[in-house]
C-alpha cells in the first residue's frame, strides 16, 4: 500500500523522521550543533530527567539532528528506533555492553571485520566477555557453541573478507531456539540490499562511514531494534527486565514491551560509555543517506561488470562475489540477497607478492586506503598492508592470498574502472619478469 | 503490578513508583492490539505529580492472563474490579480508541467511581469496515500494517516516544505484532469485532455523571474528529484539537498530557 500513508523505501530515504523546522520553516534538516537544550521550567527538567516527558537534554544522549538521522535509519531497516554512535566499532559495543557482562558468552561468526574480531576476542575477552568463533556456513557448529550464558549471536550480512552470506533465517532460528537475539553487521549490504530484520534478525548495526554516508568524509556507526526479541520470555537478560539501580528502579521491559533494548542502551549505554554522534556527522551522513537508493544501485551494477571482467581475465586466479556462481554462497545470495551482493569483493591475482604491489602501484583511479563503501573506488592489497606481518602460509590459513586484492567499486564510469585494473593488471604481468 | 481480578492474573503498570494505598487515581485504558506501555510516559508524569496510576493490561494483552473478554461491557466490569482489587474506589478513567469505550461504559456503570472520563481518539460507534475486518480476519498482518499507516499522520514526529531516535510507525507495529503473537488466537479481529459490535454508547453517555474530555486528533482517519461531535454534544464534554494522527500518545505525547492534566486538575 505505498503512498503518503505508508511510504516506500525511497521515500524513507528522503523523508523519514524529518519535517520542514517549525521555528524557521527550514526544509532540509537543521544542523543542531548544540551541546544542550533550555528546559521550560524546573518541572520541565525534572520530567525530562525522568522519563516522564521525551525531549533533548545533552547531546551525549540525543540531540535533534542526530534523531533525524536515528529515525530514518530505523525506518530504512524496519527497526522501531535506532541510537547513533561514534562508529561502527561504538555501535557494536554498544549493543554487547547492554545485554552482556562480565561471565557472558557471544558465539561469532569467524569472517568478521578484523576490528569486530579484535575487540571479541581479545579486548572483551579482558572483561569477563567469551565469544566462540563458528564458521559462518556451519550451521551446525552455530548450534553446538551455544551455552546456557551465551547472549548473543553475531555475524555479518555478508563475511569478510570472503562475502560469506550469513544464513540469516537459519542462524536467527537457532538463535531464537536458544532464546538469544541475532546480531547482524549489515555495512556491507545496507538496508536497500537486504533488511535483515525481515529475514528474522533481531538487532542490526552498521558502520555508517561506509555506504550509509557515502562520501568518505565522516566516521560514524549505528544500532538499530527490531522491537522482536521477547527479552522476558528468554529468561536471560535481567539488565533489561529486572529493577536497574542505575536509574531508579526501571524494568525497561515494563517502560516499552518492544523498546527496553534501546531504552537500556541509551539510558545506559550512551550516559556512561559516551561514544555518542555528533550532530555534525549526523547531519553528513543524512546527505548521503537521502541518495542511497540511487548510489547503491550504481554500486552494484558497476560491481557486477567489474566482477565479470576481472573473472574472464588470465591473471585472474577467482573473484570472490557471491552473484558468480563460482562462489559458495551464490545460491543463498540469489535468495538472500536479490539485489545484488554489493560493490565490496576480493579477487586473486596469479603470481606473487610482488606482482600484487605492482597492481596496486599502477592503479589510478582506484585509490589505496583502508575503507570500504566510499563512493570513489577503492583497493587495497591485504598481504603487503593489514596483513603483511603473515607469511603466505598464515595469509592461506586466513584465506587471503598472496594475490588477494580487495576492492570497493565506486560510482565512477565503470569502463574507466575497467580500463584502469586491464592497465594495472597489465603492469602486474610485466612484474613476473 | 501484578493482581487477581476476576480470578485471572492481571498486570498494571504503576508509573515506575510502588503503588501508595491511597491518594487520587488515574486508570489507562489501552486500545485494540496495545498494552500499557503506549502509555508509559504519561503514567510516568502522572505518577510523579501527585496521583496513583494504573495502566492496565487488559486479558490477554501483554502480561494479563486471558482469555480475552467479549465485550466493552464486559472490559468495563473487569476495569471496574481491577480498580476493586487494587483498593481504589474512585479514579480518572483515561482511556484510547477501544480503551475510551471501555471508559465511557465503565463511568457509566459505576458513575460514583469515576472522578473523570477522558476519551482519546474515540468515537462514536466505532465501527469498523467490514473490508478491515475480513483482512484482519483472513490476513491479520496486512491488517495490521494497514491500521498502522491509518494511524500515524507524519513521518517526524517529535520528539518521539519513548523518546528521541525512536521510529513510531516501527514501534507501533512491532507492539501490535508482539500482542498478536502473543495472544491465543486472533486478538486482532477479536478486538476490532469488539470495537464494532459496541451499541451502549448512547444509553452510557447519559449515565455519565463526572467531567468528561474529549481528546481528538485533527489528522485522525482512524476515529476523525467530525466522528466525536455527537459524541460531545451527549457527554457535554470539553474538547482538546491536537494536531496528531490516531496515535496520540506517541505522535503528540506533551499534548495529550496537557489535555490530561486539565481534566485531573494536576
Amino acid at each position: 500500500m505505498p503512498g503518503p500513508s505508508d511510504p516506500s523505501f525511497d521515500t524513507l530515504a528522503l523523508h523519514a523522521g524529518a519535517a520542514p523546522d517549525p521555528a524557521t520553516g527550514a526544509r532540509a534538516t537543521p544542523l543542531h550543533l548544540s551541546t544542550s537544550f533550555v528546559f521550560e521550567s524546573s518541572e520541565h527538567a525534572a520530567s525530562l530527567f525522568n522519563m516522564e516527558r521525551a525531549g533533548h537534554v545533552y547531546s551525549r544522549i540525543s540531540n535533534p539532528t542526530t534523531a533525524v538521522f536515528e529515525e530514518r535509519v530505523a525506518a530504512l531497516e524496519g527497526g522501531i528506533g535506532a541510537i547513533a554512535t561514534a562508529s561502527g566499532q561504538a555501535a557494536l559495543h554498544l549493543a554487547i555492553v547492554t545485554i552482556a557482562g562480565a561471565g557472558s558468552h557471544i558465539v561469532a561468526s569467524s569472517a568478521l571485520y578484523g576490528g569486530s574480531h579484535n575487540l571479541l576476542a581479545y579486548t572483551l575477552s579482558r572483561f569477563g566477555i567469551e565469544t566462540t568463533f563458528v564458521r559462518p556456513r556451519d550451521i551446525d557448529g552455530w548450534r553446538a557453541a551455544i551455552r546456557p550464558n551465551t547472549r548473543l549471536l553475531l555475524g555479518e550480512s555478508l563475511g569478510n573478507p570472503g562475502l560469506d552470506v550469513l544464513d540469516i533465517p537459519r542462524v536467527s532460528a537457532i538463535a531464537h531456539e536458544a532464546g538469544v537475539p541475532l546480531l547482524v553487521d549489515a555495512t556491507f549490504t545496507t538496508p536497500w540490499l537486504q533488511q535483515p530484520f525481515k529475514l528474522g534478525a533481531d538487532l542490526v548495526f552498521h558502520s555508517a562511514t561506509k555506504f550509509l554516508s557515502g562520501h568518505g568524509t565522516v566516521v560514524g556507526g549505528v544500532l538499530v531494534d527490531s522491537g522482536r526479541f521477547d527479552w522476558e520470555r528468554s529468561g536471560r537478560f535481567p539488565e533489561l527486565t529486572a529493577p536497574y539501580a542505575g536509574f531508579h528502579d526501571m524494568v525497561f521491559t515494563e517502560e516499552s514491551t518492544v523498546g527496553a533494548f534501546l531504552l537500556r542502551a541509551r539510558r545506559e549505554g550512551l550516559r556512561d560509555f559516551g561514544a555518542c554522534m555528533s550532530p555534525h556527522t549526523a547531519w553528513l551522513i543524512l546527505q548521503g543517506l537521502e541518495t542511497l537508493p540511487l548510489r547503491m544501485e550504481r554500486h552494484v551494477a558497476n560491481a557486477r561488470k567489474v566482477a565479470r571482467f576481472l573473472a574472464s581475465h588470465p591473471l585472474v586466479a577467482q573473484v570472490g562475489y557471491p552473484e558468480l556462481e563460482s562462489h559458495p554462497d551464490h545460491a543463498l545470495a540469489q535468495a538472500l540477497l536479490p539485489r545484488g551482493c554489493g560493490s565490496v569483493f576480493s579477487f586473486d591475482l596469479r603470481g606473487s607478492r610482488a606482482q600484487g604491489v605492482a597492481f596496486i602501484e599502477a592503479l589510478q583511479l582506484f585509490s589505496h586506503l583502508a575503507n570500504v563503501g566510499d563512493c570513489r573506488s577503492l583497493v587495497i592489497h591485504p598481504a603487503s598492508t593489514t596483513h603483511f606481518r603473515m607469511d603466505d602460509a598464515a595469509l592461506a590459513a586466513a584465506g587471503i592470498g598472496a594475490g588477494t586484492i580487495r576492492l570497493s567499486i565506486g560510482l565512477e564510469d565503470a569502463d574507466d574502472l575497467i580500463a584502469d585494473l586491464k592497465a594495472a593488471l597489465k603492469a602486474a604481468e610485466r612484474a613476473a619478469a | 503490578m501484578k493482581l487477581e481480578v476476576q480470578g485471572r492474573a492481571a498486570y498494571a503498570y504503576t508509573g515506575g513508583k510502588a503503588f501508595a494505598v491511597d491518594g487520587p487515581c488515574v486508570v489507562f485504558i489501552h486500545g485494540a492490539l496495545n498494552d500499557h506501555s503506549v502509555w508509559t510516559l504519561l503514567a510516568r508524569w502522572v505518577a510523579h505529580h501527585g496521583h496513583r496510576v494504573l495502566a492496565v493490561d487488559q486479558p490477554g494483552h501483554g502480561r494479563s492472563e486471558g482469555p480475552p473478554l467479549a465485550s466493552v461491557e464486559a472490559l468495563a466490569d473487569w476495569v471496574l474490579a481491577l480498580m476493586e482489587a487494587a483498593g481504589v474506589d474512585r479514579a480518572h478513567l483515561v482511556g484510547h480508541s477501544m480503551g475510551s469505550l471501555i471508559a465511557l461504559e465503565a463511568a457509566a456503570r459505576a458513575p460514583a467511581r469515576a472522578s473523570s472520563l477522558v476519551m482519546a481518539g474515540t468515537a462514536y460507534p466505532m465501527k469498523v469496515s467490514e473490508a478491515l475486518l475480513a483482512t484482519a480476519r483472513d490476513d491479520p498482518a496486512r491488517a495490521i500494517a494497514m491500521v498502522n499507516a491509518f494511524s500515524h499522520s507524519s513521518l517526524a514526529s517529535k520528539p518521539s516516544y519513548p523518546g528521541p531516535g525512536a521510529w513510531l510507525r516501527g514501534g507501533s507495529s512491532a507492539l501490535m505484532h508482539r500482542i498478536q503473537s502473543d495472544a491465543d488466537g486472533n486478538l486482532f479481529e477479536h478486538d476490532f469485532r469488539i470495537c464494532d459490535a459496541y451499541a451502549g454508547g448512547v444509553e452510557a453517555a447519559e449515565r455519565v455523571t463526572c467531567p468528561t474530555h474529549l481528546v481528538v486528533g485533527t489528522r485522525d482517519v482512524m476515529t476523525p474528529a467530525k466522528a466525536t461531535k455527537e459524541l460531545a454534544g451527549m457527554l457535554n464534554a470539553a474538547v482538546t484539537r491536537i494536531v496528531s494522527g490516531h496515535a496520540l500518545m506517541q505522535e503528540a505525547p506533551d499534548a495529550v498530557l496537557n489535555a490530561i492534566r486539565q481534566a485531573i486538575k494536576a
